[in-house]
């Protein structure tokens, strides 16, 4: 991002973009990755509703995926997720693999 | 009021809101702090107003030129979040008066329990003592993390901190946490209570009841830090779980002068070393010669637990 000068400096400091953190990438913070495994998903959305970073991705009432460019890896998602049957429909796995 | 009958709040329907608080915050990875936020947005209907106190979730949330935050959101300092909001909820109601505003809004205040247990304790008991029309949310990590963990009157009783270092003269923090929901109770604010991001229909009920409320509301909040807690990143919830559980942390709510225990665990109601053994900051509660601190612990989370019991059914519905 370029810097400021500060004639350029909104007043106070104010930030008038609303949101505008979502243009930082923090998925890079990561060393586990959560992958999701759609049989096993029952669609609860609890993954959804404990991420602490808006990371999963829900679209129609359905979970669809991750937002890697903003998920840290936490394993919260894959902590929470009753899965089918006991069979998780999110592990964590060392990234980069 | 509407008079058609309202929808079951369900996961689902919840799913069609937009995130209010974006990705691309800097709190570390698994923090509580922002799952508590996200369930808290989820609750809000009107145009809303947050003010944040310094701390973990003011600074990551916020690093300019980078905002997470949707909607508008203030900072100014450590000390006086509720103090902001009301001035701004102040103009509000003017602005109101004379037509300049028509909409019905909302005024969060948000604090740590440093930002609200202790420095912001003046500021915040003033704006419910005034009546502002706002709700006062502290999200506990019970301590001051930010700056890196040093004890808060909301510390709980044995716990390692910076400040209350775990050694052979110190056993951690020699003093018991103070309640601050039930002394917001004692302001006789129009609503007070606890919460916990593990059970999100809970805690976004009483938010809406808390911005519905004709007056003041005070809302405390669970919100395990896995740095402070020394535990891990992917437990927030489950250590929120089990913080209920063991009624170190009733899940209740105060409306009206009215008790109202909210979940009783009866006999499932863990032991408290339960809740205490996967956090590394009370690892020394269990080594040898220091049974009597688990015995105090458990002690002061049972008297707690009993005396509020007798509050529900004292003044209960
Ligand atoms: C008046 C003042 N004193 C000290 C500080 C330094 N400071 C910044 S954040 C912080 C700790 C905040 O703790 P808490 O309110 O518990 O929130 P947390 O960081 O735990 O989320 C402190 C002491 C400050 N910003 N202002
Ligand atoms: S690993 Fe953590 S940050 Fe990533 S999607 Fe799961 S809960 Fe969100
Ligand atoms: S230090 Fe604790 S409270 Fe602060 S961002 Fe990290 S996990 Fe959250």
């Amino acid at each position: 991002m370029k810097q400021m000068n500060w004639k350029e400096l909104p007043h106070a400091g104010t930030i008038l973009d609303a949101g505008n953190a979502h243009t930082y990438k923090t998925g890079s913070w990561r060393s586990l990755k959560p992958r999701w495994i759609e049989e096993n998903c029952i669609q609860c959305l609890f993954c959804w509703i404990y991420c602490p970073d808006s990371s999963v991705m829900v679209k129609d009432e359905k979970m669809t995926g991750f937002d890697y460019d903003h998920c840290k890896g936490c394993g919260v998602c894959a902590m929470e997720c009753p899965g089918k049957k006991g069979a998780k429909a999110i592990v964590m796995e060392e990234e980069g693999k | 009021m509407s008079t058609t009958q309202e929808k079951p709040m369900t996961l689902k329907s919840l799913s069609h809101k937009k995130d209010l608080l974006t990705g691309g915050h800097r709190m570390c990875s698994g923090c509580g702090a922002p799952i508590v936020l996200r369930q808290v947005l989820l609750a809000v209907e009107n145009p809303v107003v947050l003010t944040n106190a310094t701390g973990c979730l003011e600074v990551s949330t916020c690093l300019f030129p980078f905002t997470a935050w949707r909607v508008p959101w203030m900072h100014s300092a450590f000390e006086n979040s509720a103090a902001t909001a009301s001035g701004i909820e102040t103009m509000y109601r003017a602005l109101r008066k004379k037509g300049k505003i028509k909409k019905e809004m909302n005024f969060i205040a948000i604090g740590g329990d440093g930002g609200t247990y202790d420095i912001g304790f003046q500021s915040l008991s003033g704006a419910m003592e005034r009546g502002h029309k706002m709700l006062y949310i502290c999200y506990d990590n019970g301590a001051y993390m930010n700056t890196g963990i040093q004890r808060s009157s909301a510390t709980p009783f044995g716990a390692d901190t910076t400040t209350c270092p775990a050694g052979d003269v110190v056993p951690g923090k020699p003093q018991r946490r103070k309640d601050l929901t039930r002394i917001m109770a004692a302001h006789n604010v129009a609503y007070a209570a606890q919460a916990s991001p593990h059970n999100w229909k809970d805690l976004i009920t009483k938010v809406k009841k808390a911005l519905a409320a004709d007056g003041p509301s005070y809302m405390g909040i669970i919100a395990p830090c896995n740095r402070g807690w020394r535990c891990q990143t992917n437990d927030a919830i489950q250590l929120s779980k089990l913080a209920v559980d063991a009624c170190f942390w009733p899940l209740y709510e105060v409306e009206g002068g009215k008790w109202t225990i909210n979940y009783d665990p009866k006999d499932k109601k863990r032991p408290i070393k339960d809740w205490l053994k996967p956090q590394g900051r009370f690892k020394h509660l269990f080594a040898p010669g220091n049974e009597w601190m688990l015995e105090k612990f458990q002690q002061g989370v049972d008297a707690d637990w009993e005396s509020l019991k007798k509050l529900q059914e004292a003044f209960g519905r």
